[in-house]
């Protein structure tokens, strides 16, 4: 019951809901690049900086790759990159949320000032000077996404559960002597499972622009490595900017397709979760 | 109050010092700087004498402390690419970010807080999913792939504005040469504010529209308009101060990568050299300039926030956020 009126409040967000197939759709394409890429992503297979043809449907790079296949691959880096990055600051800024806002005291203060420190840097800076050190790859780029990207999530969980805690079903289990883990992760984190998904699709949007953003600065995956954000990169030039628009508009409308579409669908999430709303 | 500030200030203090630590930390873990400069025409010995003059071969902590003590007599070090005091660097790159910052801020100011209203005031109407669409639209569009598209309609394709820089060379100074050079980057550093911005806006705007006292104006008669623009803005001021405070440490991250597209002479460009070259005492000038910057506007807003609401109590908001 609960579970079809989620699923009909969610279709009510008609962009939302185009979205969410949107992007199945996309990921389906990316899981099976492999077997759907016309060619090798890394293989010189045609001329220089062709033209779209039957051949190669979006044409081919300035080495002769074609265009299409590596746009596929480059597609798998970005959901992954914003899917695992989403995970681990996820997981350390929920771990760190509930345990400030449960034991509160000297805990907190700790908790919440490092919080502060992290959030205080441009986190781009952090993340350049991050990519600087170690070298630039994949894991890397995945980790070091991770790792910046958790205090919001620390602070929307702590909010949630300073004011959870104080609730009666809480108060009662405390008084029936369960442990802190079970009241932890058995009361208080299925009740603040909402706010958490719906900041984490902005957290998996975010964390996609920033892998474009820097591999377009050429911080990020390195090339052969194919990522959405360093086929653009080459778009730096005037003569690709200006007669090759096949190298540089579709990895940058798929950026656009992707980051849009997770947006809507957590705006849609936001509008199921809360009924009150409308 | 005075003693809310200071206890602020000795709060943002002790977190200054920390992201300093984590910093340094950091930084010197990325290797020598030294090893940037090395060449073939440098001997080794000469590169060991270099380091010790630098003080490069002690440990971390010592220079780290070292680096420390001169920030407290006002000193940021030397760079140690261009020989130059990093105060001075800083001071000259500053201007332009300030001036690319605040009129991009500015702009998305301009379109968000009405276009958030409208929506508001239009709540699940076609115009308000037109106006959040396209705020979506805004926050989701890559910095770099709209400078690439605006460079590709208003340099390459009608050469109406210049692609890069602050002034043309060889020009005289003039006022409408830097507002071309500047239209684009505020567009693109603008746009990608304005769409956060705009929900922003509309939700705060949206919890005012349920009060007491609008339904109260509503009821008194005194018409759309005044409740609206009297009785609702006003309020919604408040959310605005929020937003700026907010939106701070993102212009300085969006600024780094404008700059970059547009070779905006600024903190970024400057940053991003210093990085790929490890020039420590830059880099960490720059981190250090921004955690200040950063730190007070924290500060700075939640005091606008008690001069704009006096019904907040302060002491009562530093507890909470403890």
């Amino acid at each position: 019951m609960e579970q079809t009126s989620f699923i009909r409040r969610f279709s009510r967000h008609k962009l939302g809901t185009l979205s969410f197939f949107i992007l199945c759709i996309i990921s389906f394409a990316a899981i099976f690049a492999p077997v759907l890429a016309p060619f090798d992503p890394n293989e010189i297979v045609g001329g220089f900086g062709k033209a779209p043809t039957s051949e190669f449907l979006l044409g081919t790079d300035q080495v002769g790759r074609d265009v299409l296949s590596r746009l596929l691959y480059g597609t798998r880096i970005s959901l992954m990159v914003g899917f695992l990055a989403t995970i681990i600051s996820s997981a350390v800024g929920i771990f760190l949320g509930l345990l400030a806002g449960y034991f509160g005291g000297p805990l907190d203060m700790v908790i919440m000032r490092f919080t502060d420190m992290v959030m205080s840097f441009p986190y781009i800076l952090l993340v350049l000077v991050a990519a600087a050190i170690f070298q630039p790859g994949l894991w890397t780029m995945i980790l070091i996404l991770g790792f910046v990207d958790w205090p919001q999530m620390a602070r929307l969980v702590r909010g949630n559960v300073l004011s959870i805690r104080e609730k009666n079903y809480v108060k009662a289990s405390k008084v029936a002597g369960m442990s802190h883990a079970y009241i932890l992760f058995s009361e208080i984190l299925p009740n603040t499972v909402a706010p958490i998904l719906i900041y984490g699709t902005s957290v998996v949007a975010i964390s996609m622009l920033d892998e474009a953003a820097l591999s377009f600065l050429g911080m990020g995956i390195k090339p052969p490595q194919a990522s959405l954000g360093n086929m653009l990169n080459g778009a730096q030039s005037l003569s690709i900017l200006t007669s090759k628009p096949w190298l540089w508009l579709p990895p940058g409308l798929m950026i656009l397709l992707l980051v849009m579409s997770v947006n809507f669908i957590g705006d849609a999430l936001r509008d199921a979760f809360d009924p009150n709303q409308s | 109050m005075l003693k809310y500030i200071g206890k602020r200030l000795v709060i943002a203090l002790i977190v200054l010092i920390g992201i300093t630590i984590i910093d340094f930390t950091i930084m010197t873990l990325a290797g020598s700087p030294l090893e940037m400069i090395q060449s073939a025409r440098v001997s080794k010995e000469a590169l060991e004498v270099k380091e010790a003059a630098l003080g490069l071969d002690d440990p971390v902590a010592l220079q780290y402390l070292r680096w420390l003590a001169e920030i407290g007599k006002g000193n940021l070090g030397i760079s140690i690419k261009s020989q130059q005091p990093v105060a001075k660097m800083l001071g000259s790159y500053l201007g332009p970010t300030l001036l690319l910052m605040g009129t991009s801020l500015l702009f998305s100011l301009i379109i968000a807080v009405p276009a958030g209203i409208y929506s508001a005031i239009h709540q699940n109407t076609k115009r308000d999913y037109v106006v959040v669409s396209t705020s979506f639209l805004g926050s989701s569009i890559p910095a770099f792939f709209l400078g690439l598209i605006l460079i590709y309609l208003f340099s390459i394709k009608t050469g109406w504005l210049p692609s890069s820089g602050m002034r043309t060379l060889g020009m005289e100074k003039s006022t409408v040469d830097l507002v071309k050079h500047l239209i684009m980057p505020v567009l693109v550093l603008g746009t990608s504010i304005a769409g956060s911005t705009i929900r922003y806006i509309r939700s705060a705007m949206l919890e005012i529209l349920k009060q007491d006292y609008i339904r109260t104006a509503k009821a008194k008669g005194i018409g759309r308009f005044l409740v609206i623009y009297k009785h609702g803005f006003r309020n919604a001021l408040l959310s605005v101060v929020t937003v700026v405070g907010m939106q701070i440490p993102l212009l300085f991250g969006g600024a780094i990568i404008v700059e970059q597209i547009f070779s905006w002479p600024g903190l970024g460009l400057m940053t991003m050299s210093a990085i790929l070259n490890r020039d420590y005492p830059v880099i960490m000038g720059v981190c250090l300039l921004t955690a200040v910057v950063v730190l007070l506007s924290n500060i700075i807003t939640d005091l606008v926030y008690a001069l704009v609401d006096p019904t907040i109590q302060l002491d009562k908001a530093t507890v909470e956020n403890l």
